[in-house]
């Protein structure tokens, strides 16, 4: 075994296979790690300040546009704030087919993430295009799956990156029963697919990594909670989702541009981890069978295992879709129409949390009585990771040095930490201090 | 002949349009057939030293983001602007609309020092650009038609009609019939089959104007259906406020 590194400095500059930009920085002198961070140089966005001076039918269709990979998402909790505001209930059809699109955002992101962003790593190629000639059946399989998930938005919504027919309080355009039977029929005809996926992971070696963290998630007592719930933590934490700063507690550091979040500990974790450690289960049974075929049992503490729960939510969120089209399908389509109109002189705070694909995501808005945006603020599930991120930086680098990994071979192992957090940093560069009481 | 080197890269943005690269999955393998990428920094490791076509998304919105983009345009023999923000600054020319220091506190508070930012601008503002793909998100049929052209050495040409023609061979009921403020009228078309209009709501104009759009028509008409001026100004500027008939209140 190689004699452990006393002076190492790693300096990742714009990290690949990951959504946005962001560098590694870690430095060790005479065996003690005496810097590390993870630099988040996007460029600011402002987003928050943006959203003043839209209107209520508009701020989705500028919300969406804070993330390409995950614009369902950021659609689905922008929405939520609007309608919470409104004080609309929706109906129960308009609440399946909104949890379908939030289901297919999961698939959509966690398949783009395991197939094209992590995959190579474990292949040993530095994207997936070697491997569309080494491995042709799995590059294909992959672009069969995310062309599903697509799809899927498409049929629903009109598209999948920057969706167009849902709003406040319903859709602008309804898919009929047939259309429905159509998407169904053909998103049964994927099963395989997702199991050859279970079965790929189940195949590879996750490194070994174990830190204990505070995981949080939001909760929901009838299923596995995405579309709704409240908050919850593994140190016990809970709070009604209006009240998420009793959990969330943000702050700016200054190598930076998006803040770091924390409650208990000096750091905490969302994602599909923390929701598998918290609620794994309320797992739908087909999922819990993919976690006994990838063996991985809750809690887990190794940040790898992200991507094993992304498999296992990733079958989970299938069958979800097939349960809700049928139930769709039975009851059938009724045409419902959204509200064109703001209540007139409502005005306050709505507030919307959902799990999307990275962790829990809060969109608040303040509206005038016009229904006009007069103030924002933005809680992005990669800002509360960032904090984690760098704990597990202190507790890896030292492990990596004790096993005489060479400053490149560091460097590679932190690239796939920060790669299993899936991190969405353009997202991540929205952080507000804006007290709106 | 060597083959031909391609680099993906984004200033700021969302990332979209180069996912909707992405997302021609199976359609992208006969340009990677004739092709190399040199970089693709979302979806791949590695650099080289220069390029023959450059795709950048995002728009400019820091120093660095022009510093940026001059390195780019050193490095590349083609420049492709993609998408919105690349070719008319995108949503993030909103922020250009209110007190840049006043943006900067609402979102950092005291320390919004440590982020400094400039009005958000298209590439062309500060750099030549060779071809541009519109839309946000860019409409990946468009890319490809694009790619093909460039590598063939065709040029490549932009629809300059507005979507209403799109819109109208859909067979979609004009929206402004049942009251709707549809920028389709003014926007360029090219993102069939993603119409908005098909998907049951208004064009929100990401496309940008078509050549010698009639945007005070456009505005008179949505006056008559009741719209103030902030009203009219709101829809047009989440897309097109890098134009003086939208920047400028008239």
């Amino acid at each position: 075994m190689a004699k452990a590194s006393k002076t190492l400095d790693v300096r990742v500059d714009y990290v690949t296979r990951v959504e946005g930009h962001g560098n590694i920085v870690a430095k060790v002198r005479d065996g003690e790690l005496v810097e590390c961070k993870m630099e988040i140089t996007e460029s600011p966005r402002f987003f928050e300040a943006m959203l003043r001076g839209r209107s209520w039918a508009d701020a989705m269709f500028l919300t969406t546009r804070i993330c390409g990979i995950c614009a369902c998402g950021h659609g689905t909790a922008s929405l939520k704030a609007t309608e919470d505001a409104m004080g609309v209930t929706l109906s129960e059809q308009t609440l399946k087919l909104r949890k379908i699109v939030l289901h297919a955002e999961q698939l959509q992101s966690h398949w783009l993430h395991i197939y094209f962003l992590v995959a190579p790593d474990f292949f040993g190629a530095p994207s997936v295009i070697p491997l569309a000639k080494t491995h042709t059946d799995v590059v294909l399989r992959a672009m069969r799956l995310k062309r599903l998930a697509n799809y899927t938005c498409e049929v629903l919504v009109g598209r999948h990156v920057h969706p167009i027919s849902m709003v406040p309080g319903g859709y602008m355009k309804l898919p009929g029963v047939r259309t429905l039977k159509d998407l169904r029929q053909h998103i049964a005809s994927h099963e395989a697919d997702v199991w050859a996926t279970v079965d790929l992971y189940a195949s590879l070696k996750v490194p070994e990594f174990n830190r204990q963290t505070e995981y949080e998630s939001l909760s929901d007592p009838t299923e596995y909670a995405f579309y709704g719930g409240n908050l919850m933590t593994s140190d016990g934490t809970r709070a009604d989702s209006h009240d998420y700063k009793k959990i969330i507690h943000e702050s700016i550091v200054q190598h930076s541009s998006a803040k770091h979040v924390k409650n208990k500990r000096s750091s905490l974790m969302v994602g599909s981890l923390a929701r598998f450690n918290n609620n794994s289960k309320q797992l739908h049974p087909k999922a819990k069978e993919a976690a006994r075929k990838v063996g991985l049992t809750a809690p887990s503490y190794n940040t790898f295992h992200n991507n094993t729960a992304q498999v296992i939510e990733s079958v989970h969120c299938y069958y979800e879709v097939l349960r809700l089209l049928d139930e769709l399908i039975a009851t059938g389509i009724q045409d419902e129409k959204p509200p064109m109109k703001w209540p007139k002189g409502r005005q306050g705070v709505g507030i919307g949390l959902t799990e999307v694909p990275r962790g829990t995501l809060v969109h608040e808005y303040e509206y005038d009585e016009d229904g006009i945006v007069t103030g924002a603020n933005l809680v992005i599930p990669t800002n509360q990771n960032l904090a984690n991120i760098e704990d597990d930086f202190r507790a890896y680098i030292p492990q990596l040095m004790a096993d005489g990994r060479s400053e490149a071979e560091v460097a590679h192992a932190l690239e796939m930490l920060v790669r299993a957090y899936d991190p969405c940093i353009s997202c991540s560069v929205h952080l507000v201090t804006v007290d709106l009481k | 002949m060597a083959r031909p080197i391609l680099m993906f890269d984004s200033l700021s943005c969302c990332e979209g349009c180069g996912l909707q690269v992405i997302n021609c999955e199976t359609d992208l393998l006969p340009i990677l057939a004739v092709a190399d990428i040199g970089r693709f920094r979302e979806a791949s490791d590695g650099d080289v030293p220069h390029y023959n076509v450059a795709f950048v998304e995002g728009s400019i919105v820091t120093s660095h983001d022009i510093q940026k983009i001059q390195e780019i345009r050193a490095k590349t023999d083609v420049l492709v602007a993609l998408g919105a923000c690349a070719t008319h600054g995108g949503v993030n020319m909103i922020k250009n609309f209110q007190d840049p220091d006043d943006v900067g506190r609402y979102v950092y508070g005291e320390r919004r020092t440590w982020f400094p930012h400039i009005p958000a601008r298209p590439l062309k503002a500060e750099v030549k650009i060779d071809a541009e793909i519109p839309g946000c998100p860019l409409n990946p049929a468009e890319f490809l038609e694009a790619a093909k052209c460039i590598l063939m050495g065709k040029p490549f040409k932009l629809p300059n009609y507005p979507v209403c023609v799109d819109c109208k061979l859909a067979d979609n009921v004009c929206l402004w019939h049942k009251g709707v403020p549809c920028l389709g009228v003014v926007t360029r078309a090219g993102c069939k089959p993603y119409l908005c209009p098909s998907a049951g709501h208004k064009c929100i104009g990401c496309r940008g104007l078509v050549d010698k759009p009639n945007t005070q028509a456009a505005k008179d008409v949505m006056a008559e259906f009741g719209l103030s001026v902030q009203d009219v100004l709101r829809e047009f500027r989440l897309f097109q406020g890098v134009y003086d008939e939208v920047s400028k209140e008239a």
